[in-house]
């Protein structure tokens, strides 16, 4: 589904991604874990085409085609979904007004009409209820006044209305407590199949005792310097980063 | 006849040509360059009107020429020559193009974006029209069923002439013809405008509307409203035209006067879109407008408008709370981009007591454009009570543009309460990014992110202008961004 090959991206002169190589199957839950500053997420906005990064070097492919130089609504388009850190807020535009505006402009890429009115409202309600979202929410201004546990369970829901293939976590667990936490990787979980696949960004191990990876890489400097199973993640939680540093180091 | 309907109406005039009242006189004839009172006589005698008419456009004559063109607003631009504009113009009769294949394909793009029909475009860029129109029957079925219930809605040229004692009555007691420099001239030379006249106790059923259109080239044009709520009546005005309006250099000079008697309401809504010059800023009209009501007792007036288009905009929609539980309220939208400058705003004079004021101010501003709201909030002494509520937004577009914000209170009143909010933000990559990323261009996430920054005000228009008025600000605001 997805692969990386050597990729070395920055922002202006300052190189962050030295070297990335990761490949993705469908169905698969990988976790890309490491400490502050190592690049996480800088490697989520490349794959999703933030635009003030450059790609040096390397390549990204998604569904066999390179996509480096797709537009970050071509790749949304083509199944690629990021759950920011900071999801950002967008006063008078509802969340319902705004999921609904992201389908269609989806559906028009690919020739197809505006979901009918009656569906959008009936996959809403689905979604909604699947993920236990108070109906009411969906009409609040998008992520204004949200709590940090709303901004991420509004994040989820979104993903779970636009179906992607691949969808990348950015610390979702960041600023949430562990009740949130749960409901947050309950959805996450919900939405998982054979088809699609999660990249999961995070500094700790505690939201992967809930979204269980097949695969954890450690990421530092700019470098996956570790990959392994979920045992790694246990192990990261309880020797910190720095052994992971001093073995890269020697 | 009764049955006859606004729907009724709508489907009426998709088909045919509406041109309610204005230019009686379709003898093309444009009056030399320059203003004296020969000019002025001149003007009233083309327009066959009674002597105290052609006197009180004379007096306001003499006060404007000792008058100086204001100089506070926050906008810079090549002051009109006076002298240099013709001051009558009959609409020429004669059209601009014979085939819709002449029009510039840029405007006709813009006709297609608004969803405006082939005939109402061909009409707009001033096209021969192949089509027989019969605006004669739909102004006439329009006006009987407005007759029944007594309702008058005419030109004022015809209501100077056919209702002379309310015109007399109420012309320049809301702008009085020594308001200001603008008012002052629109007071000498109005060319024409429309009248409006709703009896007591009658609630208008439907909309009125009429489409302002500037008909000659370098000509001034000088619009003059004059709408009146008798007691316990309601009425909907809706101004103006979300198609663009293609003339350059124009001054336009408008004086809207609205009186609400006891108990009455009216709302006022307008969409301004005149040419706001090129992407370099040449051209474009220089709209110079006052606008004010006045409220009597538990009558409320309510300004809506939205404003995208012209160089340079000089306006304040105001309400002067007279009666006691008076109420006024000011929505506005002001769109500027490029070169664009706009200073507009609203003045709520609370005269009466348990008087009641609110403020809703957009200003959305984009390329190297300078928009202002400038505002004056007064509590008069004898107003016990009154209460105001105002917010001003800006929202800016990139790195080049201006939003400024002046707002004036005076309180002589200690009941007084007033709340002020004001907010400044700047459309972020960080958004733009966001929406990307659900699979929204750019184009169509700055137009979701200004329609939702407009949304308390888009909410307060007659659905169907809200409507239009949406496609108008993404269409103003195009490219503007990436």
């Amino acid at each position: 589904m997805l692969k990386i090959e050597n990729l070395h991206a920055g922002v202006e002169d300052k190189s962050i991604l030295k070297g990335i190589n990761l490949e993705v199957k469908p169905g698969e839950v990988h976790a890309i874990m490491g400490p502050n500053g190592s690049g996480k997420s800088t490697l989520s906005s490349v794959i999703a085409g933030k635009e003030e990064y450059e790609v040096s070097e390397g390549n990204i492919v998604f569904e066999g085609e390179d996509i480096e130089e797709l537009a970050a609504e071509e790749r949304a388009h083509k199944g690629i979904f990021l759950s920011f850190q900071y999801p950002v807020e967008i006063p008078g535009v509802s969340v319902t007004n705004f999921v609904k505006t992201a389908i269609n402009e989806t559906r028009k890429a690919k020739g197809l009409e505006d979901m009918p009115a009656k569906d959008m409202l009936k996959l809403i309600r689905e979604k909604s209820d699947l993920l236990e979202i108070d109906r009411k929410f969906l009409s609040r201004s998008l992520n204004e006044g949200f709590s940090g546990g709303e901004k991420k369970r509004n994040e989820i829901f979104q993903m779970a209305m636009l179906e992607p293939k691949l969808a990348i976590l950015d610390e979702t667990d960041s600023g949430l407590d562990i009740d949130a936490l749960r409901i947050v990787a309950n959805g996450v979980n919900k939405l998982k199949s054979k088809d699609n696949a999660v990249i999961v960004i995070t500094h700790y191990q505690r939201l992967l005792d809930y979204i269980v990876p097949d695969f954890v890489h450690v990421l530092h400097n700019g470098k996956i310097v570790k990959s392994g199973t979920k045992e790694l993640a246990h192990e990261l939680e309880e020797k910190g980063y720095d052994w992971i540093k001093d073995e890269v180091n020697v | 006849m009764s049955k006859y309907t606004e729907d009724d109406l709508r489907e009426e005039l998709k088909t045919k040509e509406y041109e309610y009242g204005f230019y009686t006189d379709i003898e093309s004839e444009t009056f030399p360059n320059g203003l004296n009172e020969d000019i002025v006589k001149a003007i009233s005698k083309k327009k066959e009107e009674p002597e105290w008419m052609t006197e009180w456009r004379l007096e306001a004559f003499r006060i404007w020429k000792d008058m100086e063109e204001p100089e506070w607003a926050n906008v810079n631009y090549e002051k009109p020559d006076f002298q240099g504009i013709s001051y009558y113009s009959a609409p020429n009769s004669k059209p601009k193009y014979d085939s819709i294949d002449e029009v510039d394909p840029e405007l006709l793009a813009t006709f297609d974006k608004l969803g405006i029909s082939l005939d109402e475009q061909k009409k707009l860029a001033g096209v021969a029209m192949d089509v027989v129109v019969d605006s004669v029957s739909v102004a006439t079925t329009f006006k009987e069923t407005l007759a029944e219930q007594g309702i008058i809605f005419m030109s004022i040229s015809e209501a100077i002439k056919e209702h002379p004692e309310l015109v007399k009555k109420y012309i320049g007691t809301v702008v009085p013809q020594k308001d200001n420099f603008y008012a002052a001239l629109n007071s000498a030379v109005f060319s024409d405008g429309s009248f409006c006249y709703i009896p007591k106790g009658v609630r208008c059923p439907m909309e009125l509307s009429t489409y302002f259109r500037i008909n000659q080239a370098g000509t001034g044009q000088f619009e003059r409203t004059l709408v009146i709520a008798d007691e316990g009546s309601y009425v909907s005005y809706l101004e103006g035209c979300t198609a663009p309006s293609r003339d350059e250099n124009q001054l336009h000079a408008a004086v809207v006067e609205l009186i609400a008697l006891d108990d009455s309401e009216i709302k006022y809504s307008t969409v301004q879109n005149w040419f706001p010059g090129n992407a370099e800023g040449k051209g474009g009209v220089f709209n110079f407008v006052t606008k004010r009501g006045l409220c009597e007792t538990n009558a409320k007036i309510s300004w809506t408008q939205v404003e995208t288009g012209s160089a340079v905009t000089w306006k304040y929609p105001s309400c002067v709370l007279k009666g006691n539980n008076s109420v006024g309220e000011f929505y506005s939208i002001a769109v500027t981009n490029n070169y664009q400058q706009a200073d507009t705003g609203t003045k709520m004079i609370h005269l009466g007591k348990n008087t009641k004021s609110t403020i809703i101010s957009k200003g959305i501003s984009a390329g190297k454009s300078q928009n202002s709201y400038r505002g004056l909030v007064q509590i008069n002494s004898r107003a016990e009570n009154a209460r105001n509520f105002s917010q001003c937004d800006s929202l800016l577009m990139g790195n080049e543009c201006g939003a400024h914000t002046f707002p004036y209170i005076e309180a002589k009143n200690q009941t007084a309460q007033i709340e002020h909010e004001a907010t400044t933000s700047k459309i972020g990559e960080d958004q733009i990014f966001y929406c990307n990323q659900r699979g929204i261009d750019t184009e169509k996430a700055i137009a979701l992110i200004v329609n939702g920054f407009s949304k308390e005000v888009l909410n307060k228009l007659p659905m169907e202008f809200a409507v239009e008025a949406q496609k108008l600000l993404e269409i103003s605001l195009e490219g503007s961004v990436g």
